[in-house]
């Protein structure tokens, strides 16, 4: 992964030499340790800036949304699915786009690390499949392994889906990935159980919405919590009022999330909203055979009607 | 003023006393963080993380803060009238608070307390607090109170300092309200003041040494507003924003709000709740415009209030004070200290000569 940062910026320079996009969207390197920040370079002189490591979790397609520019973009697998979904959304069009395709092999935790070491951390060091962490008076290493998000760890499309140029030949995905554990634990618990659970996972939140605002499917002009005439939802502190707002929008996703991760690393309490997507994601597969963002063909299940559905309440 | 000497074994003896006399906050670990939190009778307060997640803002301003309630019966006397919320303005005591968490306080208080408004809420919660600071001898390395007009050992906003000397602590008794808390907790042992001083002033030292990120703001009161506010480079810093307002939320210093009614039933309470100038909502007139409807401009309004209105308006400094919170807190590592060297550093007229 770490080698992959100079084929990204001779793809780039080249695009923005030729005249074929306007801006590459990228990352650069962050000030903090295991931070890096999306950023898009205008000129063949600022390809320098880019980096990629396992610091690029934050999933870029979130910012193709509505631009009227010509884009290259670094794409994972999850960003390239995600884009697969702004195209079928008409939220960019494939013309505009120059995807330069990264075959991923996972994004690291920074919870996670944090986490592992007692003692704040200064630098993070990445290489052969190890992770090096150093702070004063300790230092650690970590198998990349053990130290992935949550999403990457069970992640079976780690190649981009769709692309004009890769940086690297494809890696092989992840077989026998239980992807669903989590979301069957929840299942297996009493009424009561699951009540609690839910509580204590969304005690932590401050509303902030940065899960809603890193999420590529969150695109809506103004958000039903935003919407004021009518108000749909409180915007005090009550559990009530911070429950809808994490059901609904994760409904909102359903079908169409690719369990990127983007919104549990942004936010800054650490809460797992992904929990709900998940179950979505599950039963989306379960019922309808169906995967978000896989290809350009389909519609996503539930914003499609077919005359011949099968259930008989909608006919 | 006066220093005691607290033998660590007494430490908790002491914070019990405040038991009957006050209401105790002090930070505890909740998964992987610290926050502060209302201490129960038997709770202890743990002092072994470098800084809270969440500044301490929230304990004088909280996130929602019920000002009144009301009946929409009719058949209730008072129906249709506000009526003040429940409040408890009775004494109460934050142990463990940061010098700059502390600091910022002050700089809040010029919106909440000013001549022509004083904001009840705030003013009384503030006024019924004692602070009991906690000096870092190990601040983090995105802290940069030193270069933000605060500092490891800054002694503004509080009314106790505690200084962790090792085997003991230090009290430093600042203000009178101090003072009176200490007498409160027991401890006795009273030291020369100027050797105890000294001890002090050598550990803050070391501790001041250790800060290994600063800022320069010399230029910004000089700069014309209107130079820095159409600077080219805002486009650049705004691009990875997602206007979350993560940064706003954790900051001591942010101070915005919004006022709602919730109804449930006929029964009705007005509440204010943060705002962040990060939120498109914020500025949105009644009419449909926004005069802040870009990203862009969101992003620019945060680092111009915080680095430039602020610093005009007051002639001090700046509006922050280097907790370094929304440098660790932001999904997508937008530094506050990268951005005031580009204000600090912009000169327009090279800028338009390239
Ligand atoms: S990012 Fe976290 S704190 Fe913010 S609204 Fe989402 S869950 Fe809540
Ligand atoms: S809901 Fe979360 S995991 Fe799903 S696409 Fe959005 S950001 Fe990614
Ligand atoms: S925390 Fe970062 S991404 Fe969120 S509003 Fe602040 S600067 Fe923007
Ligand atoms: S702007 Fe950032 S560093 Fe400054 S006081 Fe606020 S949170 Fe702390």
């Amino acid at each position: 992964m770490v080698g992959y940062i100079d084929k990204i910026k001779e793809i780039s320079e080249r695009l923005l030499k030729d005249g074929k996009v306007d801006m590459v969207i990228g990352f650069r390197k962050g000030t903090m340790p295991m931070m890096n920040e999306p950023h898009r370079v205008k000129s063949a002189d600022d390809v320098k800036n880019l980096v990629w490591d396992s610091n690029c979790g934050i999933n870029l397609a979130n910012y193709l949304t509505d631009r009227k520019e010509k884009i290259g973009i670094v794409a994972k697998g999850c960003d390239s699915r995600n884009i697969v979904t702004h195209i079928i959304e008409n939220k960019i069009d494939r013309d505009q786009l120059y995807i330069i395709g990264v075959p991923c092999k996972g994004m690291i935790d920074s919870h996670k690390i944090t986490n592992a070491v007692s003692g704040e951390i200064v630098d993070v060091v990445e290489s052969n499949g190890e992770v090096t962490v150093k702070g004063d008076g300790f230092e650690e290493t970590f198998n990349k392994a053990d130290v992935l998000q949550k999403n990457c760890a069970v992640c079976i499309h780690r190649n981009p889906v769709i692309y004009d140029e890769l940086v690297t030949d494809l890696v092989e995905e992840q077989a026998d990935v239980d992807r669903y554990e989590d979301v069957r634990e929840i299942e297996a618990m009493s009424t009561e159980e699951k009540h609690n659970f839910f509580d204590d996972l969304l005690a932590p939140c401050i509303r902030c919405y940065a899960c809603r605002n890193a999420c590529p499917l969150c695109y809506c002009p103004t958000c039903f919590v935003d919407e004021s005439r009518p108000q749909w939802v409180g915007k005090g502190d009550d559990p009530v009022d911070i429950k809808t707002f994490h059901f609904l929008r994760a409904y909102h996703c359903a079908g169409r999330c690719t369990d990127c991760g983007s919104c549990e690393r942004a936010c800054p309490v650490g809460i797992n909203m992904r929990l709900l997507t998940k179950k979505l994601e599950m039963d989306c597969l379960n019922l309808y055979g169906w995967e978000a963002g896989l290809t350009l063909d389909n519609r996503p299940p539930l914003d499609t009607y077919k005359p011949d559905d099968p259930e008989e309440f909608i006919k | 003023m006066k220093v005691i000497k607290i033998d660590k074994a007494k430490w908790n003896d002491g914070l019990e006393a405040l038991n009957g006399s006050y209401s105790l906050f002090g930070p505890v670990k909740q998964n992987e963080c610290y926050e502060f939190k209302k201490l129960d009778k038997d709770e202890q307060l743990d002092l072994s993380g470098l800084n809270t997640r969440m500044s301490a803002k929230g304990l004088i301003y909280p996130h929602t803060e019920a000002m009144f309630t009301y009946t929409l019966d009719e058949g209730e006397e008072n129906h249709h009238i506000m009526q003040p919320a429940d409040k408890d303005y009775s004494p109460r005591a934050v142990i463990g608070i940061r010098p700059c968490d502390a600091d910022a306080f002050l700089l809040v208080q010029r919106n909440f307390d000013t001549p022509d408004y004083k904001d009840p809420y705030w003013i009384q919660a503030y006024e019924a607090t004692t602070f009991v600071g906690l000096a870092c001898n190990n601040p983090c390395r995105s802290c940069f109170c030193t270069s933000a007009g605060s500092g490891p050992f800054h002694e503004a906003g509080l009314d106790v300092l505690v200084v962790d000397a090792g085997d003991y602590f230090l009290a430093k008794a600042i203000t009178e309200k101090g003072e009176a808390l200490l007498k409160v907790t027991g401890w006795d042992n009273e030291l020369d003041s100027d050797t105890a001083e000294k001890e002090i002033a050598a550990l803050k030292n070391d501790a001041e040494a250790k800060i290994s990120s600063t800022i320069l703001t010399d230029n910004l009161k000089e700069m014309p507003i209107t130079a820095v506010y159409d600077a080219p480079f805002w486009e650049d810093v705004a691009f990875a924003c997602i206007n979350c307002g993560t940064c706003t939320y954790v900051c001591p210093t942010c101070w915005c709000f919004d006022i709602q009614d919730e109804v449930h039933g006929t029964s009705g309470t007005r509440m204010r709740n943060w705002d962040s100038c990060m939120f498109p909502l914020f500025t949105l007139h009644g009419s449909g415009h926004n005069p802040r409807g870009e990203k862009v401009q969101r992003v620019r309004q945060r680092f111009m209030h915080k680095l430039k209105y602020y610093v005009d308006k007051y002639g001090d400094g700046i509006q922050c004070v280097g907790c370094g919170r929304c440098v660790r807190a932001c999904p997508v590592n937008i530094d506050i200290r990268k951005v005031c060297d580009l204000m600090n550093n912009y000169d327009e007229a090279t800028c338009a000569a390239q």
